[in-house]
């Protein structure tokens, strides 16, 4: 029996696309029908989750760590210790830089020196979702901006498309930088994104996300299309600012600034 | 045949490499594995019962830990429907590991005999074990 | 055909091994990164993306340059740019592999790579991005390789080629149209928020690419005994110039924008990359470099004097070439970070891990390159004197 070159990449073709489909075929058999699965009877629902961060409590020192660190302990937030690889849920940072475009040198000094809580806006419209390649991130019907780190390829782009910073890479493995794990919540892998959940994993328990919890009643959290929620009578009541506004991101996170009241 | 002296020789080597696994293992039987299930959670059970069946677990559990995944993270659905229409929390560090807290013994035995390394523990936390 | 870069002279071999020695290194530290992760890089939180990805912008521009020797000798009957097509589109083949490489080692989890296919997100820029290189990719080496065989045996290209050629066109448009919108459409990041931007992307690719056409050219007369004659490199070089000059024209319009509007946001990038921000000025040499070379370049490239010395046309392309690099390839991508949406300063600096990284994937391209241009040569070599129009 003698082929020639061109029979032989023929037939060589076809058992490849043959052994590919077989292939195919017992990766797509390899799942399950639809499982049977609810949500959690005893957890908090809205249509769309908001938060409003009212300036004007927030005094001490120690009332912004009791924030910061209730949200990264329990959510095995990695500590580096360097900022090129820094990885944060929430964090402060001066009225200057929180709402850039919006400072005059005149305001009051103590405006002027606070620190703000900074943290992922749940964004009604939000870039990292429109840009995400593979769905990693998305937003839930309540309006939460979730990240799945099953599915990041760690393209970043997401990152580059917030106009918040929102968002942490995981430049290295982060297990060896979280001082005390907590047993209960995943930490993550290299290479993936991660950012604020609104507390996805404790909203399903019946509790408000953690940052709300330990901050004296200076972080409301709430339904926005409930016109009784407690955000609600907090933005009828009061004058409350976002970050970037003009750029039609919408955030769902508002902050009542306050006047020079220490 | 022309070459001949360089493509048998070829030939023969490549089918060495390629059989090398068989030959290297023969005679060498590894135990099959017996995941333990003596954890005191799993003890203290009444019935002793997973989610689903022991050969529905078996055989599908990574399909299972796949659909609770995206059921949770990505429907925000928490609860699972069980064998018998029980109710479980579906979380792989708050539930199936409360009662397998037995990972080295019970996961890592069969996955190790198989020779698959899922990535689960690179973010979850494995339950810590007392002995080694 | 493929065995024709099988056989070589030495100098062919020692060329090779050289390549391989580069990516042998690069793909060590490669896995380094796999083991460590990015953070083996410069990169950070702030400025995210870096040399990899600048490379990829940078690459896909060289890609898409083929079409400006497609277009004259498929569209308007160009005979003279018959011997030199098959350059082109070999070299769009290489730059694309290189593109898909830098896209895979800039990923955080690269064996989750797939993702964007299984999942197909379509208001996702980077799933266009990914279609339309891999389309491009197969595009040119169908139309490459299936010419120059053709030509081999002095026959026709086959009649299902052209309809190929034709859509080739609007393709590479397209794959650079697609990476400029990777950028422009992203809010808070106002250096790249400009409606100007694939067009710039076209025109510094239109110089960029076709610069180092002629480049190639020269070493392949000068390697072997394939002329791509005189003409057709002149042809390019006038493509060049006015490539480049639309090039600066676009980026002063950015300027002007910028300065004359006085938004600081827009102001921002242009006054960290030429002249520094709060005390930070790591890119201001290199920027200025740019700039030199590329006032050089059209100096020389506008005069038709040095123009048609093919010895001082040699270094303009080179000094094109390597502004666009530095414009492009570097500070394009760094610019947009810097500062960062809060006005905040934090500088970006390539590891050495990251750079040899880097060589070592532009040495795949090379070695692609190569090998595909060591066939075209061979088989040129071989029809020498029968004639090539076809």
């Amino acid at each position: 029996m003698s082929i020639d070159r061109r029979q032989f990449l023929k037939i060589a073709g076809i058992s490849a696309l043959g052994a590919g489909t077989a292939a195919a075929n017992l990766i797509w058999k390899n799942s399950l029908e639809a499982i049977q699965a609810a949500p959690a009877e005893e957890g908090l629902t809205a249509k769309k989750w908001a938060m409003v961060i009212d300036m004007r409590k927030l005094k001490t020192e120690e009332d912004y760590k009791k924030i910061t660190d209730a949200c990264h302990s329990i959510h095995n937030v990695p500590d580096f210790g360097n900022p090129k690889d820094e990885v944060k849920w929430i964090w402060t940072d001066t009225y200057e830089h929180a709402f850039p475009g919006q400072e005059n040198e005149y305001l009051p000094e103590a405006i002027k020196e606070k620190p703000f809580p900074l943290l992922c806006n749940h964004c009604e419209n939000p870039p990292c979702v429109r840009v995400c390649p593979t769905q990693a991130t998305f937003k839930r019907q309540d309006g939460i901006v979730m990240q799945d780190e099953h599915r990041c390829i760690g393209c970043r782009f997401c990152m580059a498309a917030c106009p918040f910073g929102a968002r942490s890479f995981n430049y290295r493995d982060p297990r060896p930088f979280i001082k005390e794990k907590n047993p209960e919540y995943p930490t993550r892998t290299k290479g993936v994104v991660e950012k604020c959940t609104f507390c996805t994993e404790r909203l399903v328990k019946g509790l408000m996300p953690a940052c709300a919890e330990k901050s004296n009643g200076a972080i409301a959290f709430g339904d926005l299309k409930d016109p009784n929620s407690e955000v609600r009578k907090l933005l009828s009541a009061n004058y409350t600012i976002r970050r970037k506004q003009e750029l039609g991101t919408q955030p769902s996170v508002f902050y009542i600034i306050g006047g020079s009241e220490k | 045949m022309h070459d001949a002296g360089k493509i048998i020789p070829g030939l023969i080597i490549f089918a060495a490499i390629v059989t090398f696994p068989f030959y290297y293992n023969m005679g060498k039987a590894v135990a099959r594995p017996e995941p333990k299930l003596d954890t005191p959670a799993i003890q203290e059970l009444k019935e002793k019962q997973c989610v689903e069946s022991k050969e529905f677990m078996r055989a599908n559990h990574m399909h299972l830990l796949n659909q609770w995944r995206d059921a949770v993270v990505r429907d925000g659905n928490n609860v699972y429907m069980g064998l018998g229409g029980k109710k479980y929390t579906m979380s792989l560090q708050n539930t199936c590991m409360k009662c397998h807290s037995n990972k080295k013994n019970f996961c890592d035995s069969c996955h190790k005999y198989v020779a698959v390394r899922p990535y689960c523990w690179d973010c979850h936390i494995a339950p810590k074990e007392s002995k080694l | 055909m493929i065995e024709k870069a099988l056989t070589g002279s030495s100098r062919y071999w020692i060329w090779i091994s050289f390549l391989l020695a580069v990516i042998g290194v690069g793909f060590i530290f490669y896995l380094k990164q796999l083991s460590y992760g990015l953070g083996i890089t410069g990169l950070s939180r702030d400025v995210s993306w870096g040399l990899y990805i600048s490379q990829f912008t940078f690459l896909v521009g060289v890609a898409a340059s083929a079409v400006m020797l497609v277009i004259p000798y498929y569209l308007h009957d160009y005979k003279k740019f018959g011997k030199i097509v098959i350059l082109g589109e070999f070299l769009a083949v290489a730059a694309v592999n290189m593109c898909l490489l830098f896209l895979l080692v800039d990923m955080g989890q690269p064996m989750r790579a797939l993702n964007i296919f299984l999942y197909p997100t379509p208001n996702s820029i980077i799933f266009w991005d990914a279609v339309a290189l891999n389309g491009y990719l197969l595009l040119n080496i169908v139309i490459g390789w299936t010419t120059l065989e053709s030509e081999r045996y002095s026959a026709p290209p086959p009649r299902w080629v052209k309809p190929l050629i034709y859509l080739s066109i609007p393709w590479a448009v397209s794959i650079h149209t697609v990476t400029a919108f990777l950028y422009a459409g992203l809010p808070g990041r106002h250096f790249w928020l400009t409606a100007v931007m694939a067009a710039r992307f076209l025109a510094s690719a239109f110089a960029g690419g076709p610069a180092l056409l002629i480049i190639l050219s020269m070493i392949v007369r000068r390697l072997s005994k394939f002329d791509p004659g005189r003409e057709p490199i002149q042809a390019i070089s006038k493509i060049v110039t006015y490539a480049m000059l639309a090039n600066v024209f676009f980026f002063l319009l950015e300027v002007f924008t910028a300065f004359y509007s006085g938004i600081p946001g827009h102001k921002h990038p242009f006054q960290y990359l030429f002249v520094g921000l709060e005390g930070h000025g790591k890119l201001v040499p290199l920027m200025w470099l740019s700039v030199i070379l590329a006032a050089a370049a059209l100096i020389l490239l506008v005069n038709p004097n040095t123009r048609k010395n093919e010895k001082t046309l040699l270094a303009a392309c080179a000094a094109v070439f390597v502004s666009l690099w530095i414009d492009k390839g570097f500070g394009l991508i760094v610019g947009g970070f810097v500062p960062n949406p809060f006005e905040r300063v934090t500088e970006y600096w390539p590891t050495l891990a990251e750079a040899l990284i880097t060589l070592g994937v532009w040495a795949i391209g090379i070695l692609i390159l190569t090998v595909l241009y060591k066939v075209a040569v061979s088989v040129r070599e071989e029809t020498a004197g029968a004639d090539t129009e076809h």
